[in-house]
């Protein structure tokens, strides 16, 4: 048995949300800095469109947002600055995590899904988005880090939400 | 008659002291929605959709265009069909999916079933029906009165004696031949929709589509990110012309330092990057000569289709159009268009330029939907606040891409189809 296999054993899915849920605070509290350093170096963030396979690829189909890691942490920068007029002010937003699933291990890794309902509120319009989570987690040093998200939104489309200008 | 209440214009204009403003209440009276869809959106043509979406016998579409439903289906022989998606019996929507292939449809409600072309195939009972019965043309889904092409481009038209497609593009036909002349095959629509909305007036996305001047403050952070990637943004400088193509349709030509994928390198794209442009750009040289592959390489296109259809060539190829559900209200609908030959290389970068920029989860559209909800806001003073100043480059002989001549042709056109009724 190797020490990953070891790691593996150990970990139970209460791990895995509370995880989730401290993802979750950093989001609604704006930590956006921190929240990135929950990724690896090689992370993908990925928001599909709604009429695509699940695991269909932002090489030739397209999304609504495919970041690397670069882009990711560009995204961060922008949302913490004033001319991100999309979310200046920033809204207000509060990201519900349920039905947490551990999926499969992949060598060390692990695949997770969740559900999610996220509220956004700004200038007295409040949006709804819904859909599921799949996560691929690296565990180390007792946390996790995120080498994939992938949200599934399970909406037609974005109506009528009009943007993901917040992070999902 | 007066069509709309005490209203004769939505316009001041003064070409003597370039003014030229557009009343507020083009943006928000339900009564100016009501003479929109029947002077516009009834007359007008609309965009129905790409060839390449309906690439084989059997594949359909379903869409909203112009307030109705659409069945939108390539039949056996190949032939593209536009039809009202409702039964001929009782009025259901035949076909639920949003897009699949089919041999035939089947409205679920009695059991009526359709060829590919809405022809009326079986129903249960038929023994209970008239001789003729299936014969006769109202017994099948009825067809749009109009549908025609250019270049790929579908477009349908409610009004059954409406000028020719062609007549009625008119100068962009250039346009367009220049956007898919770029693909030595042909054009085709990369998969995934992007579907969203916007609490604001269809008309303020129209202007925002071929609207050069708010780049530098909406999209500071857009240009900002362009900075940050790898070497930067290519040595070119904003500089270009908009043009009036009449009818109401604009273009915006101009150079920009982002990268194009058709045909115009970034430093971020590295070496391979370099070979694969070099290639595409050669090859335009041999098909039209430097001049036209310049154009086609290194310019951008920003064209307005009146009334709602957005081919922007930019640092990707959009299709975009957009229909008002309320006054304040609009739904958007955006799709890649690419050419079908090119390699997994250029395809993966010219969809990820798509998305930085394009796109409600983008680096840059996310503001342009705040930028036109605030608009919208801003139009409940408008009894009191009551014009929009659209006046930028007026008098000039050659509009820049930066002024407002684009929209002054939108609003010109837009005026005359909606009080000429009343004048």
């Amino acid at each position: 048995m190797s020490d990953g296999g070891t790691v593996m054993q150990t970990i139970a899915r209460t791990d895995v949300e509370d995880f989730l849920f401290a993802e979750a605070e950093l989001l609604d509290e704006w930590r956006l800095p921190e929240w990135l350093e929950l990724f690896t170096d090689d992370a993908i963030y990925y928001v599909p469109a709604t009429d695509l396979a699940v695991d269909a690829s932002p090489d030739n189909n397209l999304f609504y947002i495919a970041d690397d890691r670069f882009r990711l942490s560009e995204r961060v920068k922008r949302l913490m600055k004033r001319t991100a007029h999309a979310e200046f002010p920033h809204s207000k937003t509060r990201h519900l995590v349920s039905n947490v699933r551990i999926r499969k291990r992949i060598g060390d890794d692990l695949e997770v899904s969740s559900a999610f309902i996220t509220y956004r509120t700004k200038d007295g319009v409040t949006d709804v988005y819904f859909g599921s989570n799949r996560y691929r987690l690296v565990p180390g040093n007792g946390t996790f880090r995120i080498k994939e998200k992938r949200c599934l939104l399970d909406s037609e489309g974005l109506r009528a939400q009009g943007r993901v200008s917040i992070i999902l | 008659m007066n069509a709309i209440g005490p209203m004769k214009t939505a316009l001041l204009i003064d070409e003597s002291k370039k003014i030229f403003k557009v009343s507020r209440q083009a943006f928000v009276d339900p009564v100016i929605l009501d003479a929109e869809r029947a002077q516009i959106f009834d007359k007008c043509w609309l965009y129905l959709g790409h060839s390449s979406e309906l690439a084989k016998p059997g594949d359909f579409v379903t869409r909203q265009v112009g307030g109705r439903g659409i069945l939108f289906a390539r039949d056996g022989k190949g032939n593209l069909n536009a039809m009202l998606n409702t039964c001929p019996h009782r009025g259901t929507q035949v076909c639920r999916e949003k897009h699949g292939s089919a041999k035939s449809f089947q409205c679920f409600y009695h059991g009526w079933v359709f060829g590919l072309d809405g022809t009326l195939r079986s129903q249960p009972g038929e023994a209970s029906y008239a001789e003729d019965f299936k014969e006769r043309s109202t017994s099948s889904m009825q067809q749009v009165p109009r549908l025609e092409s250019y270049r790929d481009f579908n477009f349908i038209c409610f009004d059954k004696n409406v000028e020719s497609l062609s007549d009625y593009l008119g100068p962009v036909r250039e346009y367009l031949d220049v956007i898919c002349d770029q693909a030595e095959t042909a054009m085709t629509i990369v998969g995934g929709t992007q579907e969203y909305s916007m609490r604001a007036n269809w008309k303020l996305l129209t202007e925002n589509s071929i609207d050069g001047y708010h780049a530098l403050t909406t999209h500071a952070t857009y240009l900002n990110y362009l900075k940050a990637t790898t070497g930067g943004l290519a040595q070119v400088a904003f500089e270009g012309s908009a043009r009036d193509l009449g009818k109401g349709h604009a273009v915006l030509e101009y150079q920009a330092p982002w990268g194009r994928p058709v045909a115009q390198w970034i430093p971020s794209w590295g070496e391979d990057g370099k070979r694969e442009l070099s290639r595409l750009y050669d090859g335009l040289v041999n098909r039209f000569g430097k001049e036209r592959a310049d154009r086609i390489a290194t310019f951008n296109r920003n064209l307005f289709i009146f009334p709602n259809l957005v081919i922007n060539d930019i640092m990707a190829v959009t299709v975009r159009t957009y229909y008002p559900a309320a006054p304040d209200f609009m739904n958007i609908s955006a799709w890649a268009l690419a050419p079908k030959e090119e390699t997994e290389w250029a395809r993966k970068y010219r969809l990820f330029n798509f998305l930085e920029f394009l796109g409600p989860g983008g680096f840059a559209t996310p503001d342009d939907v705040e930028a036109l909800e605030q608009c919208q806001r801003g139009f409940r003073n408008s009894s009191e606040a009551q014009w929009n100043d659209i006046s930028k480059g007026m008098g000039k002989t050659n509009p820049s891409y930066d002024d407002e001549a684009q929209m002054r042709a939108f609003w010109s056109n837009w005026n005359e189809h909606i009080f000429r009724a009343s004048a």
